[in-house]
């Protein structure tokens, strides 16, 4: 038996994931440099990997682990081609501002 | 004992967290983060997923934070080229987020949580993630490969200079 299971009830885990992704979701909002935004994605994916290794582990089944590695391939892919558009676009603009980018809006 | 460490481990998280969110500086945000991911990955250890930690560690410590670092001082953005939302828009986002928080902590706080299975230390070793990877989970690993594939291929064609034929 894991000390870590005895000790630590898995509330404790949805709660501090929720916190994580909340402050994600809060910088995604309250950020207008694209990277930073990008890089509060990370933040909430890491918030929902957390949980789901946590309740692998409570649950003694692996496959959420390997969910993990899914979202981590994911993230890295996102992570590659988003700030190549990113530097596209800086190219073009000089700017890193996603308000600037509305231009589709009309 | 564990539980001190969990709880100190996790406010250290939240708090590296709202810098990342708060800091003014992106590159301070950059670095902000890696402290995170480090903290999370030490979570991992705790949860006895060894394999795991380190793939986070190499993963986004290693790759995914040094790209935005590289990115950031490539651009040479700092504190001065940072844009600003104003604050009428700050403090709705932080009511936004808080109301998603507090509906995200009602709905788990009226629930049981029934765990299926017998918590299991070995689970996240190496032997026995890489027996289900390659066994349950072979089409969707060849999937992830090609996703990759395809991942490099367009982030090298969208940061070619110019397409000249």
């Amino acid at each position: 038996m894991l000390e870590i299971v005895r000790t630590v009830p898995i509330e404790y885990y949805l709660l501090y994931s929720s916190i994580l992704f909340c402050i994600g979701v809060f910088g995604v909002l309250t950020r207008r440099n694209a990277i930073i935004v990008l890089m509060c994605i990370e933040l909430m994916l890491n918030a929902v990997n957390l949980l789901l290794a946590a309740f692998s582990t409570y649950m003694g089944d692996a496959q959420g682990q390997i969910m993990v590695f899914f979202i981590m391939v994911v993230a890295a892919a996102e992570a590659a081609v988003g700030l190549g558009i990113l530097v596209m676009i800086y190219r073009n603009t000089k700017s890193t501002d996603i308000s600037f980018l509305d231009k589709l809006r009309n | 004992m564990t539980l001190a460490i969990f709880i100190t481990l996790a406010v250290l998280s939240v708090i590296t967290a709202l810098l990342v969110v708060l800091s003014k500086n992106p590159v301070h945000s950059v670095l902000y983060l890696i402290v995170t991911f480090f903290i999370i990955a030490a979570q991992y250890i705790m949860l006895n997923a060894q394999f795991l930690a380190v793939v986070h560690l190499i993963v986004y410590a290693g790759a995914i934070m040094v790209l935005f670092l590289f990115v950031l001082m490539l651009l040479n953005l700092n504190e001065d080229t940072e844009p600003q939302k104003s604050s009428a828009w700050k403090i709705s986002a932080a009511i936004t987020s808080g109301m998603l928080f507090l509906t995200l902590i009602g709905a788990l706080k009226g629930s049981t949580i029934a765990l299926l299975g017998a918590p299991n230390p070995q689970v996240g070793l190496v032997r026995n993630l890489g027996a289900v990877l390659f066994k349950d989970f072979v089409v969707p690993f060849e999937i992830a490969g090609i996703l990759f594939l395809a991942a490099m291929v367009g982030a090298v064609m969208v940061g070619k200079r110019d397409l000249a034929m």
